[in-house]
């Protein structure tokens, strides 16, 4: 066996993962062409490297882990990015962080270390000129560093480059796991990050949650993909100035995370969910407030994106800008809302249920996405509102059943030589947490897999054609993160 | 047309009138309150800290470490931890924000900000900031984001972030200032026209945060230039980052 299967939150003993020749797994790689979810390289004592590969078989809810040494001398393999794109960003990481070189790489190019010597990809020609954005922006934003070629107000091409915001999460996560660092991965993907976070490591310890606990943490987690989602309808809204859409979304997501802020004494969450379980309970006075709140919420952003969809003005603007056709969006390897917005079918809530998910039974809604701007703003208003639906039906379930605790305690005894996966859907999409031990029972390894890693590329590829002044609303309707991406 | 008339007509005024004495809901964590007779000396609080910002004997909690998250009072057993709901959680004194069990509300509002005369005279109407998110993971960012929106209407008191440094009276630092963002920042602090000044706006940029242990940061640019205000959180509420800069810029 070439491979071994593992289920989401699951986990097995790394000496039963296979140790192929690179070549070989270069092989079975191509041969299975699945998703990546991991690709990361950890030091295997003696010079030699191990590199771990997860690929995602979504059709089956299966995880196909596999791996390969590289001997001290063994310094450059065969890219797989050549047969296989997804592979780009990976490959590029794993390079940068452990020089072993994908051969024939097309855009072999630093990830995060990127202060020196950065060759931009240049175009030459009378009418071609570069503008540079970053790493500062004019807003109030994450830094990154944007290079457009372009010939008069079109865009050719854009190269991101990030790595500003690399503050050594994974480093850390070792040395002082804890679930306040989880939280700050990503600061709009608090939930996610620690729900993903935590399932890894309660899945490492055997701790099982409450049924009440799960069900508030799925609650936070619906929650903040409908605030981030109607918040980001309202940035879209702004920047093609219609502000009354910025107003009324802006607004509208301020009762949301204010109803989060009740729950948990934090408007993002924060400090609410906990290694075995959730810190505060919801008591049946708060669930009866919330519920009012969301059904506001609900009719308010319903009827502002339909008041905006009507706007001829408004139309012109988010229809055919930013296109990432469907085939691309699956060559790069799009994951979440970006990738089903061109029409790709990727949710691990459905793909990789976890308990809660399963007990929960929600319906798949379909997107026939078209991969632009206005795909993007009509999936979010989707989300948004489905997230609303799950979270009153989240409520209206915790208001009379379940009575139980909802904190266990989570002793950490961590198992000796073990991996252990988590795959949670945050708002942008697939959340992946990598736990690995040594011997002694030590964590030795934690990857994190934002789901920004795979996409920033589309939107690189979205403002190909489009006029330099269509980059923020592109790049607002991707609405990606920098510290997820340079950890 | 109409429907967009409509809709402004049915979303009302939201903003918040008072702005200073706005209402916060009970479940916020702010300003720690302490009790340090009821202390028995147990360090389970210290375990539980992420940041490493409690300490024992007197018992104190620093807010430019802490991240509110409530570890230490949910852990601590004879009560001698609590947070209030209090907001106003900046200071142009370090040191201020080393919380002990004298430091109550009042005491803490009354020693908290020092009000310069020429910061009134020059920036007391209008203040611009430039924001630096240099390694912030984007919680403060959309804090700050939120400062603008129509809930808090920021601009109302002459206060708006601008698009260039250039344009700016000041820097407001966001997140730990990791390696990749030192030279960017400072770029930016020189390219502020004098006179400006600097706020360091939340934990992380405080004193790191929960990365305050990273070999990936460079904080030296805080050892270089003044500071002038510092607003705790993680992340900072938009009404304690209104309120801290209304207090510096128009005293109370």
């Amino acid at each position: 066996m070439n491979w071994i299967k593992l289920k989401n939150n699951g986990k097995i003993d790394i000496n039963s993962i296979p140790t192929l020749k690179i070549e070989q797994l270069r092989e079975e790689i191509i041969n299975l062409n699945l998703r990546p979810v991991a690709f990361f390289g950890k030091d295997w004592g003696n010079n030699t490297t191990k590199l771990f590969v997860v690929l995602a078989d979504d059709k089956n809810s299966e995880l196909n882990v596999s791996s390969a040494i590289f001997n001290q001398d063994e310094k450059c393999y065969e890219s797989i990015t050549q047969v296989l794109p997804s592979f780009h960003i990976f490959e590029r990481e794993f390079y940068e962080q452990f020089g072993i070189k994908p051969l024939n790489h097309p855009w072999l190019k630093p990830l995060r270390k990127n202060q020196k010597d950065y060759k931009f990809f240049e175009m030459e020609g009378e009418e071609v000129h570069q503008v540079a954005v970053g790493p500062i922006h004019a807003g109030v934003i994450e830094p990154g560093h944007f290079r457009f070629m372009c010939n008069g107000e079109t865009v050719y091409h854009l190269e991101i480059m990030l790595g500003y915001q690399h503050r050594g999460v994974e480093d850390l996560m070792i040395k002082h796991p804890s679930n306040r660092l989880a939280e700050s991965i990503c600061g709009d993907s608090v939930i996610a990050n620690n729900l993903a976070y935590s399932k890894v490591m309660e899945t490492l310890c055997d701790c099982k949650v409450s049924k009440r606990a799960q069900l508030i943490r799925t609650l936070a987690l619906e929650m903040e993909r409908a605030a981030i989602h109607i918040g980001d309808l309202g940035a879209i809204s702004g920047d093609i100035a219609y502000l009354m859409g910025a107003s009324v979304f802006g607004a509208t997501r301020t009762l949301v995370i204010n109803t989060m802020l009740e729950f948990s004494g934090s408007r993002f969450g924060r400090g609410l969910i906990e290694l075995g379980g959730v810190n505060f309970d919801i008591d049946n006075e708060k669930i009866k407030r919330a519920l009012e709140t969301l059904t506001k919420v609900e009719k308010d952003v319903d009827r502002m994106v339909k008041t905006m969809l009507k706007n001829t003005s408004v139309m012109s603007r988010l229809e055919k800008t930013g296109v990432v056709s469907k085939e691309k969006a699956e060559q790069i390897g799009l994951v979440g809302m970006a990738a089903r917005a061109c029409g790709l079918t990727l949710d691990s809530r459905f793909d990789f249920p976890d308990e809660c998910y399963k007990f929960l039974a929600l319906p798949r809604k379909m997107f026939k996405g078209k991969g632009d701007v206005n795909s993007r703003f009509k999936l979010r208003h989707q989300e948004a509102m489905e997230s609303l639906d799950i979270s009153k039906r989240i409520l209206e379930m915790l208001k009379n059943t379940l009575k139980e605790e909802v904190k266990t305690n989570c002793e950490l005894n961590l198992p000796k030589d073990t991996m252990a996966i988590s795959i949670v859907e945050g708002w942008r999409g697939e959340i992946v947490h990598i736990a690995l031990t040594d011997m002694n029972g030590t964590l030795s390894k934690y990857k994190i897999k934002d789901p920004s890693f795979n996409n920033w590329y589309g939107l690189a590829l979205a403002v190909r054609n489009n006029g330099v002044s269509d980059f923020p609303l592109c790049n607002k309707s991707f609405n990606l993160s920098y510290c997820g991406c340079d950890l | 047309m109409f429907d967009t008339l409509k809709s402004r007509i049915y979303q009302g005024n939201q903003f918040i009138k008072d702005i200073k004495n706005a209402p916060m809901r009970e479940q916020f964590r702010g300003l720690p309150k302490l009790c340090n007779s009821n202390c028995n000396n147990c360090k389970d609080c210290l375990n539980v800290c992420p940041t490493g910002a409690l300490k024992l004997n007197p018992l104190s909690i620093d807010m430019g470490k802490c991240t509110f998250c409530g570890a230490c009072k949910n852990v601590c057993k004879t009560g001698a931890i609590d947070f209030t709901n209090f907001y106003k959680l900046s200071t142009t004194k370090r040191e201020n924000l080393i919380i002990t069990e004298d430091m109550t509300q009042e005491e803490f509002s009354k020693i908290a900000i020092e009000v310069r005369k020429e910061i009134k005279r020059v920036f007391g109407k209008s203040l611009k900031l430039r924001q630096v998110s240099a390694a912030g993971c984007n919680g403060c960012e959309m804090e700050l984001n939120a400062c603008s929106n129509v809930n808090f209407d920021m601009g109302r008191f002459g206060i708006d972030f601008v698009a260039s440094p250039r344009h700016a009276d000041g820097l407001v630092i966001t997140g730990p200032i990791s390696k990749n963002m030192a030279y960017a920042l400072e770029d930016c602090y020189k390219s502020t026209p004098d006179p400006k000044i600097v706020v360091l706006c939340g934990a992380c940029a405080i004193s790191g945060g929960v990365f305050q242990q990273s070999s990936e940061l460079n904080r030296e640019f805080l050892e270089k230039y003044p500071i002038d205000l510092y607003i705790a959180g993680c992340p900072v509420h938009p009404l304690t980052f209104i309120n801290g800069i209304l207090g510096f810029i128009q005293g109370k």
